[in-house]
């Protein structure tokens, strides 16, 4: 396998080409030795389709990349030894129509057709209907078991999915996720790309990850073109991401505030995770940060004065959402509700490869800004924070000590950066070339790998967005909990619908 | 207990004054757009070529507000500086063309039918769909139930059901799986009921338009009430869609 940093670009043929069984090896091997799958894709080589793995290391900082070339439309599944590449071996299978034999869970990711006509993984016709949510779901049999089915419509303003619950009673036994509905096509129409378009859908792969998606992507063109942004640049992409960051966490404290009938935090913080917003409309105009992060750093500077009410407004934000995050800890009825529930175990976070914030709810040390640092985070380093207890009430500490620590970076930040332009131009992409760029995004890790063409073009590219990892995590923490406890388990991971289906 | 009424007490008063004060907006926000078609050299169509979504037309110059991203690639491709950015929140039309802009400013926007307007002027209930929206749009629908846009005071909410609604605020470009989804809960509002399009997805497919796996917005689908555009709109935009409809402005 061949050594790659993060936010590196190789010539394509310096990517080992392994036989099938040491690849196979290689993956099944990843766990044992501290590393990790971020990504495993297929792509069209010639006539037959090779399969891509970026294992990360992240004691090493250190990814480790490698390809095969399939024969035939099978391939022995990875699964059964190596839990973590479940999701990427079934997606693999609906996008090419190869089938993993002996996959334990196999059924489809997102309800789309194959990418090669006349190749199923499920054997069916290239005219046969493909109806989304209709698969074999798990069913758990017996006299007092009920199943639960809800969505995809949901009863909030959020986006859908399917949800079913195998329950006795109260009591869950099995949640099942199936998603798909969100799907609009993003990585096939970045083939032939980087188009005009691409950009903008970036920025709305999972738009609450704007900053996130946009910067793993400027961080491909910048590799893949041997540019690099300006430090000023980097700088604001920076502030940018742990504005971001902030934002959300914010929110979700208040929305888990909220499902514990807490009120005063759900409502202070829900006002706190705008004001955060805001002052990244203040940079860019927009709450999201649409237009911020473009190839070569970021589109727009700001001057003394605009730095000032930046600043001003960070710490106006800090004491307040200190003192709502305070309320959270400090009352009873609510760590009462938060402890104990929707457990993972630190094993099963570390078999399923979760990251971000569920992972580091569970003591795993996965921070891509702190293991695989790329752009400012080379520079400043965030401390990593961690809890132990796998519950909801971990996964909401863990975004308290982040929130502390990015206010921290965003006021330093503001307090020098680099001199010098905010962006410069990018060179386009290198024919034959082979990229990976990782962001640690507000839920966790980003990925993007591309693939580029004799006409340097993207010949492949593949997104994995945090939530591809993390949803069956979500499902895992519903083990043996009560089926009203599960708005609370939702929101503590708060996963993306459209960053899992594309 | 009295930590938690110390805090309500910091924290303070924060529902903004609009409708009856003016809306905080930063200053770089990109709202109704200005276009000079007087600056435009003959058969330049530099500004339609950079735009991601084809917005943007020339000959006469006009921008399509439903498709726009509010990206300002136009903008910065003119050499002729002929087209801006206003801080204008107000974006909101009733009808498709009128979404259609070529920068001479907007007429007031009509409210609902009178009968209709007699029964949810004050008190309406909208049930949300996301179909393949990207959380931008949904997440700033949802602010508008915080304290600082309190949508409540105005008889508007959001409901579980589609049941309890009085119409769907659609979001996303409606993606080919979400197709059935809309259409039954569309079913499930009773009527008379009304149809809100919020974002450049709903309206056109925005950056996804064209592509096979979506419905390029949701107007082929169902007759659309309001349209609110914008990438995602800000929220004092949605607002002023509502409340303009229910002729509360």
């Amino acid at each position: 396998m061949i050594e790659l940093a993060n936010a590196a670009a190789v010539p394509l043929v310096r990517i080992p080409e392994l036989p099938f069984e040491a690849f196979r090896e290689a993956v099944l091997a990843a766990p044992g030795q501290n590393r990790r799958v971020s990504a495993l894709f297929a792509a069209p080589s010639g006539e037959r389709l090779a399969l891509y793995v970026v294992l990360a290391d992240d004691e090493d900082s250190v990814l480790w990349c490698a390809r095969t070339t399939l024969d035939g439309d099978s391939f022995p599944s990875m699964t059964p030894e190596c839990p973590e590449v479940h999701l990427f071996e079934r997606e693999i299978a609906e996008q090419w129509g190869v089938r993993p034999v002996g996959h334990p869970w196999f059924k489809p990711v997102r309800f789309q057709r194959s990418r090669r006509p006349g190749h199923d993984a499920w054997g069916r016709t290239d005219d046969e209907p493909i109806t989304v949510g209709v698969t074999d779901f798990f069913r758990v049999e017996g006299d007092e078991i009920h199943e639960v089915a809800v969505g995809p419509v949901h009863a909030g303003v959020i986006e859908p999915g399917h949800f079913r619950f195998q329950c006795h009673g109260e009591h869950v036994f099995h949640l099942e996720i199936s998603l798909g509905y969100q799907h609009r096509g993003a990585e096939r129409k970045l083939i032939g790309g980087p188009h005009k378009r691409s950009i903008h859908q970036m920025e709305t792969l999972a738009g609450d990850t704007t900053i996130g998606h946009a910067t793993a992507y400027c961080q491909v063109l910048e590799a893949l073109g041997s540019g690099r942004a300006t430090p000023r640049g980097h700088a604001w992409r920076g502030v940018a991401l742990e504005l971001e960051r902030l934002a959300n966490h914010t929110g979700d404290l208040g929305a888990l505030a909220g499902d514990v009938a807490f009120l005063p935090t759900a409502a202070f913080c829900g006002r706190l995770r705008g004001d955060f917003l805001n002052m990244t409309a203040l940079l860019c105009g927009s709450r999201f940060g649409r237009g911020l992060v473009r190839p070569g750093g970021a589109a727009f500077d700001a001057d003394g004065d605009r730095i000032a009410e930046l600043r001003r407004r960070l710490d106006a934000a800090e004491k307040d959402v200190t003192e709502a995050a305070r309320l959270l800890w400090d009352t009873a009825s609510v760590m009462a509700r938060f402890e104990e529930t929707g457990r993972v175990s630190r094993e099963t976070a570390a078999s399923l490869g979760l990251v971000g914030p569920a992972a580091r709810a569970c003591g795993l040390r996965r921070d891509v800004r702190k293991t695989h640092p790329a752009g400012i985070f080379q520079v400043v380093h965030i401390p990593l924070s961690t809890c132990e207890s796998g519950d909801v009430f971990a996964r909401a500490y863990v975004r308290w000590l982040e929130m502390e620590r990015s206010i921290d970076y965003v006021r330093a930040q503001l307090g020098e950066l680099p001199r010098g332009d905010a962006r410069r131009v990018c060179p386009p992409p290198r024919p034959g070339h082979f990229a990976v760029s990782l962001v640690e995004g507000w839920r966790g890790e980003v990925c993007h790998v591309a693939l580029t063409g004799d006409d340097g073009r993207f010949a492949a590219y593949k997104v994995v967005d945090p939530s591809f990892h993390n949803w069956t995590g979500l499902a895992m923490a519903l083990r043996d909990q009560q089926i009203s406890d599960f708005p609370l388990c939702n929101k503590s991971f708060n996963l993306s619908y459209c960053g899992h289906d594309l | 207990m009295l930590r938690a009424l110390l805090a309500r007490w910091n924290q303070g008063h924060r529902t903004a004054g609009y409708p009856g004060e003016p809306p905080s907006l930063p200053d770089r926000f990109r709202g109704r757009p200005v276009l000079d078609a007087s600056r435009c050299p003959d058969g330049c169509r530099v500004c339609a070529d950079a735009c991601p979504t084809g917005a943007v037309k020339t000959d006469p110059l006009r921008l399509d507000l439903g498709s726009c991203l509010f990206c300002v690639e136009c903008q910065e491709a003119c050499p002729e500086g002929a087209i801006g950015f206003t801080s204008d929140h107000r974006l909101a039309e009733r009808a498709r063309e009128d979404l259609v802009t070529s920068g001479d400013g907007r007429k007031r926007m009509a409210a609902l039918e009178a009968r209709t307007l007699r029964l949810f002027r004050r008190s309406l209930k909208l049930r949300q769909v996301s179909a393949g929206g990207c959380n931008g749009c949904e997440a700033d629908v949802n602010v508008l139930g915080t304290v600082v846009f309190d949508l409540a005071r105005f008889g508007i909410q959001f409901v579980a059901s589609p049941r309890h609604a009085d119409g769907l605020l659609i979001t996303g470009p409606v993606t080919a799986h979400m197709k059935a989804a809309l259409a039954a809960t569309w079913e499930a509002v009773p009527p008379p009921r009304i149809v809100i399009a919020v974002g450049a997805c709903a309206i056109s497919g925005g950056p996804y338009a064209g592509h096979e796996e979506v419905n390029d917005g949701v107007g082929s689908m169902l007759s659309v009430d309001l349209y609110v555009p914008g990438c995602p709109p800000h929220p004092y935009t949605i607002l002023d869609g509502l409340l303009g409809l229910l002729d509360r402005l």
